[in-house]
């Protein structure tokens, strides 16, 4: 069975796509929750739209904001407040067709 | 629209301020509904069961429309509660579903609340779609309108906020807090294609007729929620919904639970050789009266999501936000009527919805939430022994039937007669 991935499932989906992020990470510095203090990393796992991404190489979560399908999910799992995540612009982001 | 002032401002066009709309602008009321999507229903998720007669107290007799609005009246409905290998099916089916106001129905809801927005526009509301309302406008502290993200300032008698589970309105007016974990559901759903014929065919349903499915047990792998299968005309609407807390504890994706949904045997039969059509995720708000805000204000009134206003024990959410909606309309008309929007008038809203099905029903689950909390495994064991004992009833080993009745009440006793007795007494509430 061909394997199911988030990526396919958001591949099904129509954006009005926009180009400010509607999400910042409040602190990226060295000393930032994310380093040291958050092993589990609940927005990286959690995101129903994988948003969120660790890159090690440079100690800090990437964001793909363009995927965000605008659940709100990530502002209460972050353990630190580490995540502004507002709505995208007015009439952008997520068009879904059935909902 | 900067210059002018409305009657009533209503933020959100879901069912709880499209019902809030219909039902001022029927009266007269100058009405604008602002919606942040670009169409309506843009944003919405859900299951999608509605109950017919919230709506039909708005719209009577809306199913007769058809397609436009609903896709299967509901003929059966299920509740199965599984292990991996079993599962054990208790299923209602009833022609009474069909008659007078039909019990319930699938719904679309993009299609939906755009069917619902064009009713509100019918009846004198105006309603506007990609307008993102970032905030009430005070003057000398009272709330006298909204500031949208283009920096308009709309004026208004009163202010609704219908703007759902994330609302931002009542958080930044003050009203209300962040959210926590705890307090909400992370629900994910695919709608999956499937031909008419084949639904009627894995379901037993006669020519448009539907079912619902809800499935309790190993397939919430140990959290709290359940998993959903409904059928719509020609789709599936597959989805789960647990604690949100319980995904951040589990590192759980919801996408990827669907994927394990999808992979039980009973799901699997179910919606083999279907295609996905769509993928979302949504919050439901699950705290109940412990999470809900002050719902009215001077010149303001909370309904819906936004109000915490879903019963989780039975996936109603949209029903209590149309009966909600349209309480927070009538408190509205009284108020203009009388010319005062302070807290003391608007606060009939909370005797109204005391008086209807929307307050009691939250009382209600007020316990039921406290008595699943004491027992967290309860959604996972029950399912569990279940199957065990439905296992032994129907299975002929070539051991007396007293040995089963031994097995079966060695299974109970297990878990101690009064610890079974204290975790089933108070889901009694959720039987009836
Ligand atoms: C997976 C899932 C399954 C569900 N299943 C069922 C079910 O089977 N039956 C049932 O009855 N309920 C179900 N529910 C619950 C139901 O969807 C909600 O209770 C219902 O939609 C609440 O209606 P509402 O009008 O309060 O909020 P919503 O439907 O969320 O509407 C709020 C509206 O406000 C808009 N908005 C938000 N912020 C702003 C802003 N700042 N400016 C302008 N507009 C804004 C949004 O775009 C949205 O259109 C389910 C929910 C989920 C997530
Ligand atoms: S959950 Fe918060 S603190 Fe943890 S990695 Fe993500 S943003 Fe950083
Ligand atoms: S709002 Fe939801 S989809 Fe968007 S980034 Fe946050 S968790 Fe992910």
């Amino acid at each position: 069975m061909e394997k199911e991935t988030v990526e396919a499932k958001l591949g099904l989906l129509d954006y009005k796509k926009y180009s400010q992020t509607h999400i910042t990470i409040r602190n990226t510095s060295a000393n930032a929750p994310c380093v040291k203090r958050c092993p589990d990393k609940p927005c990286v796992t959690v995101c129903p739209a994988k948003v969120y991404e660790w890159e090690a190489a440079h100690q800090k979560i990437l964001v793909a904001y363009e995927n965000c399908i605008e659940c709100g999910a990530c502002r209460m799992v972050c353990p630190y407040d580490n995540i502004e995540c507002d709505w995208p612009p007015a009439g952008h982001g997520v068009k879904y067709k059935y909902g | 629209m900067s210059e002018d002032s409305f009657d009533a401002i209503v933020v959100g066009a879901g069912p709880a301020g499209l019902s809030a709309a219909i039902t001022m602008a029927r009266a007269g009321l100058s009405v604008v509904v602002l919606e942040r999507g670009e169409y309506c229903g843009a944003k919405n998720v859900q299951g999608a069961v509605l109950y017919s007669r919230m709506l039909h107290d708005i719209i009577p007799e809306f199913w007769k429309e058809g397609e436009a609005v609903v896709e299967r009246p509901i003929a059966e409905q299920r509740m199965v509660v599984t292990t991996e290998d079993s599962w054990l099916t208790i299923g209602y089916k009833s022609k009474k579903f069909l008659e007078g106001i039909p019990n319930c129905y699938t719904i679309i809801r993009t299609r939906f609340d755009q069917w619902y927005a064009k009713k509100a526009e019918a009846a004198g509301a105006q309603v506007f779609t990609g307008v993102k309302v970032d905030g009430v406008v005070r003057d000398g502290g009272m709330i006298v309108g909204v500031r949208t993200s283009e920096g308009d300032e709309l004026r208004a008698s009163v202010v609704l906020a219908c703007d759902g589970v994330n609302s931002i309105l009542a958080q930044k007016a003050g009203f209300r807090k962040e959210l926590l974990a705890s307090e909400v559901a992370l629900g994910a759903k695919e709608v999956l294609e499937l031909p008419a014929g084949k639904i009627e065919d894995r379901f037993n349903l006669e020519p448009g007729e539907g079912a619902t499915m809800e499935v309790f047990g190993s397939t919430s792998l140990g959290m709290l929620g359940y998993a959903f299968l409904y059928t719509n005309k020609d789709s599936l609407s597959l989805g789960v919904g647990c604690k949100l807390e319980h995904y951040q504890k589990k590192g759980l994706r919801p996408s990827e639970h669907l994927d394990i949904v999808k992979k039980h045997p009973l799901v699997k039969k179910l919606i083999e050789g279907s295609k996905p059509l769509e993928y979302s995720a949504h919050l439901i708000p699950e705290g109940g009266f412990r999470s809900m805000p002050p719902l009215a204000k001077d010149n303001f009134l909370i309904a819906g999501d936004a109000a915490q206003m879903v019963n989780a024990a039975y996936r109603e959410g949209s029903n209590m936000a149309m009966t909600a909606g349209r309480l927070a309309g009538e408190t509205v008309i009284e108020a203009k009527r009388e010319g005062d929007f302070s807290e003391a008038t608007l606060s009939r809203y909370v005797t109204k919805l005391k008086a209807s099905f929307v307050w009691p029903d939250l009382e209600e689950l007020k316990g039921l939430q406290a008595a699943v909390e004491a027992t967290p495994d309860i959604l996972e064991y029950y399912p569990k022994l279940a199957c065990q004992l439905a296992h032994l009833r129907f299975t002929a080993d070539g051991l007396p039937k007293k040995d089963h009745f031994r097995q079966a009440l060695a299974l109970i006793r297990n878990r101690g007669i009064i610890k079974l007795m204290r975790d089933l007494w108070p889901l009694h509430k959720a039987a009836i």
